[in-house]
C-alpha cells in the first residue's frame, strides 16, 4: 500500500481511495502502542527532519514519536520567525538538510505554501505539519480517523466546525478530508471569520450556534486566536464566549451520542468550557493518541523518489 | 542614416493607414522620400511596420536598486520587445521628485539607453502622500506625468489638489488605486483561490474604491487622470461610466490582466505575484471588452523587475511584480488580435497613438511624415518560446516562462536608427 506521492502538502489533492488507504494502515501501527516493543523497523536508517519556524511542541513531538517508533533518526531544527525575514533562504535551509541526506522533511511555518516551495525544490518527502492559513493534513488525518474509529463510518456523519474558519489550516483540511468521504459538513462563526467562498467547498454556514449544534453527530472546535480580536474580526473575548463558547448548555442541545474535537492546545473558557473538554463525548485525548497512529501511517505510506528538480509534486 | 524598407506592410492607426508601401527614414524622421541613395535597405516583404510601441508604466529601478534593472539593461529589453518609449515611474531611490534625479536619468537614457526614457514625477515630495511635489520644476525638468506608483495617493484632498494644481501644465495624474487598508497584508486576488491555497486576500474593492474616488476628484477638478493597470470587471464598468459622463479620465490595463486568472498562483509561484494581483475569469472578460470598447486606452507593462533571490521564497515574503517589456507585443497578438477581441489596428492604437496623445507626445506615435522616426517591424510569423535564457531584462521574474508565442518584433528602430533586430 501507498499513497502514490512523494510529499503530503495538503489534503485537497488527496481522492477517496487515498483516505480509504490511510484509514486502514492506521490500525496495525496502533495496536503497537499496546506492545512493550512499540517499535517497527520500517524505517530504519532513514533521516526524519522536523523544519519549525512555528513553535508546536505537540505537533512536533507528536511527528518524532511516531518516526521514532519506526526506527528513523530524528533530527529537530527550530527556526525563530525573526531569523526568516532576514536570515537564510528556506530553499538555502531545504538544499542543506538534502546534503545532510535527509529523506523527509517535516514543515511547520506561519506561510501558506511553505511546504509546496520546498517540495518543488527538493527531492526529499515534503510533510506538511500546519502551513498558515492552508492546510493541516495530518491533523485532517487524525480527526478523520478518529471519528471513523469512534463512529465506524464518514459517510453521512454530520459535522460541524466551530470558529475562526478564516484562519484554520485545520478547518480546511478537515472539510477537503470530510466532504471527499461523503460527510456533511458545516461550520459556524462570526461573519468575519467564515471566507464568503466556503459554500463553493460544499459546506453548510451558520453564524448562530445553537441552531447549528442541534444537527451535528461531531463538533470539532477550533482554537481561538486573541489577536483576532486586535484586527477588529470580532469585538471582545466576552461576546466571542457568549457566541461561540462550547458549553454544557450548549452541548445539551446536540444529539445525544454526540463527539466532541479539538484539535488543541485549547484556550479553557474561551472556545470551550472546561467541563466539556474533560466531558465523556470529549475525544481530544484520543485524538492526540490516533495522531502518532496517523503520522507513522503517513511516513510509511510516502514513497520519497529521486524525482527531477523542479518537478511538481502535485 | 538613410533608411529604406521596402514593401512593407504599413499598418498606423494614427492615420487608418493598412498598405504596403515603402518606407523612407532620413535624419532621423520619417520622410516620402530620400534626397540620396539609402545607407541601407531592409527587405520588408510579409512583415508589418507600425509606429514605435510606447510603454507608459515601467520601472527601470535605477537610480537605487541596480541589482534589479537598470536603464541600460531596461531599455535593451524594452527595445527587444518592440519597445521604442518608455515611461519610467518615480518609485526610484532617491524618488523621482527633484530635478536633479529626472537629469540623472535623461541623461543616463542619452548616454546608455537604446530607446526613449520619459520620467515621470512624484506627485508628493518623497512619495510620502503628505505634500505636493515640485511639479512645475519637474515639468520643466522633462516629466511626461505625475505619479505616486506602487502606492495610492492616499489623502483624498492632496489628491485633488494634485489633479488641480497639474492642471495649467497639461500633465495627467496617474492612479495607482488602492485603499491601503482594504489591501493590507493581501498577496493575492480574495477569492476562491485564495481561501483554499490560505493567502490573504485583496478584494477588488480596494481598487475600485479608489477608482470611483479618483474620477470623482477628476469630476470635480476637471483634471487630467490616468488609472493605472486596471485590473477588475468593476474598475472597467467605473470607467466606462465616467467617459459617458465627459470626465477626464483615460485608463491602461496590463497584459497580464487579460491573459491569466488567479489560477495560476495555485502552486505559490512568486512570478504570479503582482498589485493589484491576477484576478478571476470575468474580470479578464472585462478588461477584454473594455478594451474592444474603448474604455480601456491603453496597454502598459508595469515592468516590474526583482531579483530571484527576492522572487524565490516565502510567498508572503516576496515583491509584488513581474517584469514585461519582452513579451507585451506578443501577449497583444497572440490573445487579442489572434482571437479578434481587436483588429491589429485597434490593437496599435493602444500601444501607440493613444498614449502619445493622452500624454502630449508630438511627433510619436505616428508614421506620417515627418514624425520622429520610431518604428517597430512585426513579423507575424515568428514563432519562438520565450525561455528564461532568452530573457535580457537584468531580472527573470515572469509567469510567461516556457510559453509559445506566433508574433512578434523583429526589428526596432528609434529615431531613425536600427536599436534591435532579430
Ligand atoms: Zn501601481
Ligand atoms: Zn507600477
Amino acid at each position: 500500500m501507498s499513497l502514490n506521492r512523494k510529499d503530503l502538502l495538503g489534503l485537497e489533492h488527496l481522492d477517496k481511495k487515498d483516505f480509504q488507504t490511510v484509514l486502514d494502515s492506521v490500525k496495525p501501527f496502533k495496536s503497537l502502542f499496546t506492545r512493550s516493543v512499540k517499535k517497527a523497523p520500517t524505517l530504519i536508517g532513514k533521516t526524519v527532519v522536523t523544519l519549525f519556524y512555528e513553535p508546536s511542541t505537540r505537533t512536533r513531538t507528536s511527528f518524532e514519536i511516531a518516526a521514532k517508533r519506526l526506527s528513523a533518526d530524528v533530527v529537530n531544527i527550530s527556526v525563530s520567525a525573526s531569523s526568516v525575514v532576514k536570515g537564510e533562504s528556506l530553499i538555502d535551509t531545504g538544499k542543506t538538510l538534502e546534503a545532510m541526506k535527509a529523506d523527509y522533511i517535516i514543515i511547520r511555518h506561519s506561510m501558506a505554501g511553505t511546504p509546496d516551495i520546498l517540495a518543488r525544490n527538493l527531492s526529499a518527502s515534503i510533510i506538511n505539519a500546519g502551513d498558515g492559513f492552508h492546510e493541516h493534513p495530518t491533523q485532517g488525518l487524525l480527526d478523520l480517523y478518529t471519528m471513523y474509529e469512534k463512529k465506524k463510518r464518514i459517510e453521512g456523519l454530520k459535522i460541524l466546525l466551530v470558529g475562526d474558519i478564516l484562519h484554520s489550516r485545520v478547518a480546511k483540511s478537515n472539510i477537503w478530508a470530510l466532504t471527499k468521504m461523503g460527510a456533511e459538513v458545516a461550520v459556524a462563526g462570526p461573519p468575519t471569520l467564515i471566507p464568503p467562498q466556503i459554500e463553493g467547498l460544499g459546506v453548510k454556514v451558520h453564524y448562530n450556534l445553537d441552531e447549528a449544534i442541534k444537527e451535528a453527530d461531531v463538533v470539532n472546535i477550533l482554537r481561538i486566536q486573541l489577536e483576532r480580536q486586535q484586527e477588529n474580526l470580532f469585538p471582545s473575548v466576552h461576546e466571542y464566549v457568549e457566541l461561540y463558547q462550547l458549553t454544557k448548555e450548549r452541548l445539551a442541545k446536540a444529539k445525544s451520542g454526540v463527539m466532541v474535537m479539538h484539535p488543541g492546545p485549547m484556550n479553557r473558557g474561551i472556545e470551550i468550557s472546561s467541563d466539556v473538554a474533560d466531558s465523556q463525548n470529549a475525544v481530544i485525548n484520543e485524538q492526540v493518541t490516533n495522531g502518532i497512529a496517523v503520522r507513522m501511517a503517513v511516513l510509511y505510506l510516502l514513497k520519497p523518489t529521486k524525482v527531477k528538480k523542479n518537478a511538481s509534486s502535485n | 542614416m538613410r533608411l529604406q524598407i521596402k514593401n512593407i506592410r504599413i499598418v498606423d492607426p494614427s492615420q487608418n493607414k493598412d498598405s504596403v508601401e515603402d518606407l523612407f527614414i532620413e535624419n532621423g524622421k520619417i520622410v516620402s522620400n530620400l534626397t540620396d541613395a539609402a545607407n541601407r535597405i531592409v527587405d520588408g516583404r510579409g512583415k508589418i511596420a507600425v509606429p514605435g510601441l510606447i510603454d507608459v508604466h515601467a520601472h527601470l529601478r535605477e537610480p537605487g536598486h541596480e541589482g534589479k534593472e537598470t536603464i541600460k539593461t531596461g531599455t535593451r529589453a524594452a527595445a527587444k520587445g518592440g519597445i521604442t518609449t518608455v515611461f519610467c515611474m518615480p518609485n526610484t531611490k532617491p524618488v523621482i521628485d527633484n530635478a536633479p534625479t529626472v537629469e540623472f536619468i535623461l541623461l543616463k537614457a542619452q548616454k546608455e539607453g537604446a530607446i526613449n526614457v520619459f520620467p515621470i514625477g512624484c506627485a508628493t515630495k518623497g512619495s510620502n502622500g503628505e505634500e505636493l511635489s515640485e511639479i512645475g520644476v519637474l515639468k520643466k525638468a522633462g516629466i511626461v506625468a505625475i505619479s505616486d506608483d506602487g502606492l495610492p495617493v492616499s489623502n483624498s484632498q492632496i489628491m485633488r489638489r494634485t489633479l488641480e494644481y497639474t492642471k495649467m501644465f497639461k500633465l495627467p495624474v496617474i492612479s495607482h488605486s488602492e485603499d491601503k487598508e482594504l489591501s493590507r497584508n493581501g498577496v493575492m486576488n480574495e477569492g476562491r483561490n485564495s481561501m483554499i491555497l490560505g493567502l490573504r486576500g485583496i478584494p477588488r474593492q480596494a481598487e475600485e474604491v479608489m477608482v470611483s474616488r479618483d474620477i470623482m476628484l477628476a469630476e470635480l477638478t476637471r483634471g487630467y487622470l490616468h488609472i493605472a493597470h486596471v485590473s477588475t470587471q468593476g474598475s472597467v464598468e467605473l470607467v466606462r461610466q465616467a467617459k459617458k459622463k465627459g470626465i477626464n479620465v483615460t485608463a491602461e490595463t496590463c497584459p497580464h490582466y487579460f491573459t491569466l486568472t488567479d489560477d495560476v498562483v495555485k502552486v505559490y509561484d512568486a512570478n504570479t505575484k503582482m498589485n493589484p494581483p491576477l484576478r478571476e475569469k470575468r474580470d479578464v472578460e472585462a478588461i477584454k471588452a473594455g478594451l474592444a470598447d474603448g474604455t480601456i486606452d491603453c496597454i502598459a507593462t508595469d515592468h516590474a523587475p526583482h531579483t530571484q533571490e527576492e522572487k524565490n521564497r516565502e510567498f508572503d515574503l516576496t515583491p509584488f511584480g513581474i517584469i514585461g517589456f519582452e513579451t507585451m507585443l506578443s501577449l497583444i497578438l497572440n490573445e487579442l488580435v489572434a482571437s479578434k477581441i481587436l483588429s491589429l489596428n485597434e490593437a496599435i492604437a493602444k500601444i501607440t497613438v493613444n498614449p502619445a496623445k493622452i500624454f502630449n507626445l508630438e511627433d510619436r506615435g505616428s508614421l506620417k511624415t515627418g514624425s520622429i522616426a520610431d518604428i517597430t517591424i512585426i513579423d507575424m510569423e515568428y514563432s519562438y518560446e520565450f525561455t528564461k535564457e532568452s530573457i535580457i531584462s537584468k531580472s527573470k521574474n515572469s509567469p510567461f516562462i516556457g510559453r509559445k508565442f506566433t508574433g512578434g518584433a523583429v526589428m526596432t528602430i528609434v529615431g531613425g536608427n536600427i536599436v534591435y533586430e532579430r
